[in-house]
C-alpha cells in the first residue's frame, strides 16, 4: 500500500494516543465503527467551561490510514471550540493525508468520531 | 524518522516470510536453465535438426523429473504456464469433454480463486457445482463428500495444501472415495508439490496441478498431470499445433520447463531434510508467538499442515496496521484492508472465524532460504509490535476492563 508520508508519519508517531476518564463530566467519548468491518475508533475530548477542547485522545483498531485519520483529528481539534470542531469534514482529513479512494471511509469514521464525542459531551452537560 | 536498528549482517531487511506467495529461484535451477536461453535455443518441436533435438531432450528430462516426484509416467505430464492454467485446463477441460454424460462437480469453499472462478464459469454454462464447507480446522469432512457424490458427478476438485492456512487435505481418502464411485479426482497441488510426498497411484489422483515458482523454480511455468489409465480426457483450452498430446498447443518454453524439472529434482532430494528444518522453525515460532503472546490463535489444523506456514490471528490488532508495524518482515494478511475488496479472507471466514478475527490475521511463510536467525528476528519483531499496537487498540482496552466486546451493538459502516 503506497501511503503518503503524512499517513506514515502519523502511523509511526501517533499523536495523543491514550484515554481520558470517561466518567469525568467534562469528557466526551465517541466510539464508532465495528470490529467486523476492521475499524473501531475511540476519540475523547476534554472541554473547558468556555467550550474549548483542552485535550483530545484516541485509540484505534484499524489500518494505517484509520490510525492516521484519528491521530490527525485529535491534533486538529485540540484548542478548537466544540462548534469549530463540529465543522471538520472527512474531506479535510482525506485531503490533508492524501488518502487513496479505497481509504476514504477511514476519514469518514474520524469525522463521525469527533461528532460522537461532542454529542456525548453535550448529552452529559445537557448543552 | 526511520529508526536504524542493529541487525546482524546475515539478515537482509525486510526478511522474506511470504514463501506461499512465491519463492526465490534456487541458483542451481537458474544454472540449469541458462544454456537454453542462448546456445541451446532450439524449438523442442523441431524434428529436422540437432537444435530441436537437444531442446526436446531437455524437455523430456524435465518431464521425467516432474513425473518421478509424484510417481507418474512422464507421458502423463503436460507443461503449462502455471497452476492457474492447469486448474482451468483440468476443470473446464474435463467438464467440456464429458458434458453430455455428467454435469456435476464438487469442490470446496477454501479452494484457490482460480478453481472457484473456473467453477463459477461452468455454473453459468449450466453445470452444477457443490461447494463443500470445511471444519474449523480447515479440512473437509469426508462424510460430507461421500454424501455429495451423485451418479452424475463428474469431478471432485480438492486442493492438497491450502495456500492461506497451509493445511493438508485428506488426499488419499478423497482419492479412494472418488475411485470407488467412478468420479475423477483433481487436486490443485501448487502448494504441495515438492513440499509433501505425493503419489498419484497410491492416492488415486487423476489430475494434478503443479506450479514452478512455489518450489524455487521459475515463474510462468507449471504442469498438469493427466492420468492415462484409466484415461482422463480433456477438451483443450488452447488450440493449435497439437503439442503436449494435443492438450496444450504452443511452443514449450524450454528454459522454464528445464527449470521446473530441476526444481522438482532438488525438491525430491531435499524434501525430508528441508521439512525437518522447517518443522523446527514452526515449533519455535508457534511456541514463542502463538503460545507466548496472549490472544493469538493459529488458523487451520495444527497437525495436518505443512511446517512452512503459520497463519495466526492477533486479536484486537487490525492486520494491515500490523503489517505496517512489522515492515521489517515481508508477510501477508487475510485482512480486507490489504486488498481492494474490503472483504476479509473468504478462507478464514470459511473456518468460522468471525470477521473481527479474520481482520487480524497474518500469514508467515518460511522456506528453503529462511535462517534460524531470521526466525529469531521475526519473533522479536512481532512481540515488540503486538504490545505497542494493543496499547493503541480500543478493543484491547475494553477487554482489559472486562467488557465483552461481542455483546456491544456495533454500528457497521
Amino acid at each position: 500500500m503506497a501511503y503518503s508520508n503524512k499517513v506514515i508519519d502519523h502511523y509511526e508517531n501517533p499523536r495523543n494516543v491514550g484515554s481520558l476518564d470517561k466518567a469525568d463530566e467534562s469528557v466526551g467519548t465517541g466510539l464508532v465503527g465495528a470490529p467486523a468491518c476492521g475499524d473501531v475508533m475511540k476519540l475523547q475530548i476534554k472541554v473547558d467551561k468556555d467550550g474549548i477542547i483542552q485535550d483530545a485522545k484516541f485509540k484505534t483498531f484499524g489500518c494505517g490510514s484509520a490510525i492516521a485519520s484519528s491521530s490527525l483529528a485529535t491534533e486538529w481539534i485540540k484548542g478548537m471550540s466544540i462548534d469549530e470542531a463540529e465543522t471538520i469534514k472527512n474531506t479535510h482529513i482525506a485531503t490533508e493525508l492524501s488518502l487513496p479512494p479505497v481509504k476514504i471511509h477511514c476519514s469518514v469514521l474520524a469525522e463521525d468520531a469527533i461528532k460522537a464525542a461532542i454529542s456525548d459531551y453535550k448529552a452529559k452537560r445537557k448543552v | 524518522m526511520e529508526k536504524k536498528k542493529f541487525i546482524n549482517n546475515n539478515i537482509k531487511i525486510p526478511v522474506y516470510l511470504d514463501y506461499q506467495a512465491t519463492t526465490p529461484m534456487d541458483k542451481r535451477v537458474l544454472e540449469a536453465m541458462i544454456p537454453y536461453f542462448t546456445e541451446k535455443f532450439g524449438n523442442p518441436h523441431s524434428r529436422s535438426h540437432s537444435y530441436g533435438w537437444e531442446s526436446e531432450e531437455a524437455v523430456e528430462t524435465a518431464r521425467q523429473q516432474v513425473a518421478s516426484l509424484i510417481n507418474a509416467n512422464p507421458k502423463e505430464i503436460i507443461f503449462t504456464s502455471g497452476a492457474t492454467e492447469s486448474n482451468n485446463m483440468a476443470i473446464k477441460g474435463a467438464a467440456h469433454f464429458y458434458k453430455d454424460k455428467k454435469k456435476h462437480i464438487i469442490t470446496c469453499v477454501t479452494e484457490h480463486k482460480c478453481v472457484l472462478d473456473a467453477c463459477r464459469h461452468l455454473e453459468q454454462e449450466g453445470f452444477e457445482v457443490t461447494y463443500l464447507p470445511v471444519k474449523k480446522n480447515g479440512l473437509i469432512d469426508i462424510e460430507n463428500l461421500k454424501k455429495a457424490i451423485r451418479p452424475e458427478t463428474l469431478l471432485v476438485s480438492i486442493m492438497a495444501v491450502n495456500n492461506e492456512i497451509g493445511v493438508i487435505q485428506p488426499i488419499a481418502e478423497i482419492g479412494k472415495l472418488c475411485r470407488e464411485n467412478g468420479v475423477f479426482f483433481h487436486t490443485d497441488a501448487a502448494q504441495a508439490f515438492g513440499k509433501i510426498p505425493l503419489d498419484v497411484e497410491a492416492m488415486n489422483i487423476d489430475l494434478m496441478s503443479i506450479s514452478g515458482h512455489k518450489i524455487y523454480g521459475p515463474k510462468g511455468v507449471g504442469a498438469l498431470f493427466v492420468r492415462r489409465r484409466p484415461r482422463v480426457r480433456l477438451e483443450p483450452i488452447i488450440n493449435g499445433g497439437g503439442q503436449e498430446r494435443g492438450f496444450r498447443s504452443g511452443t514449450l518454453p524450454t528454459p522454464l520447463v528445464v527449470g521446473l524439472g530441476k526444481a522438482a529434482e532438488i525438491a525430491g532430494k531435499e524434501m525430508k531434510s528441508e521439512n525437518e528444518r522447517l518443522r523446527g522453525y514452526f515449533n519455535k515460532f508457534y511456541r514463542e508467538v502463538v503460545e507466548g503472546i496472549p490472544d493469538v490463535f493459529l488458523n487451520g489444523d495444527k497437525e495436518n499442515r505443512i511446517p512452512s506456514n503459520i497463519n495466526a490471528s492477533f486479536a484486537y490488532i487490525e492486520g494491515e496496521s500490523m503489517i505496517m508495524a512489522i515492515r521489517d518482515l515481508a508477510v501477508s494478511s487475510g485482512s480486507a484492508c490489504t486488498s481492494a475488496s474490503l472483504e476479509p479472507s473468504y478462507v478464514l471466514r470459511a473456518l468460522g472465524l468471525t470477521d473481527d478475527l479474520a481482520h487480524t490475521s497474518i500469514r508467515f511463510g518460511f522456506g528453503r532460504f529462511t535462517t534460524e536467525e531470521e526466525i529469531d528476528f521475526a519473533i522479536k519483531t512481532v512481540k515488540e509490535n503486538v504490545n505497542r499496537l494493543r496499547e493503541m487498540s480500543p478493543l484491547w482496552e475494553m477487554v482489559q476492563e472486562g467488557i465483552d466486546i461481542t455483546k456491544i451493538e456495533w454500528k457497521g459502516h
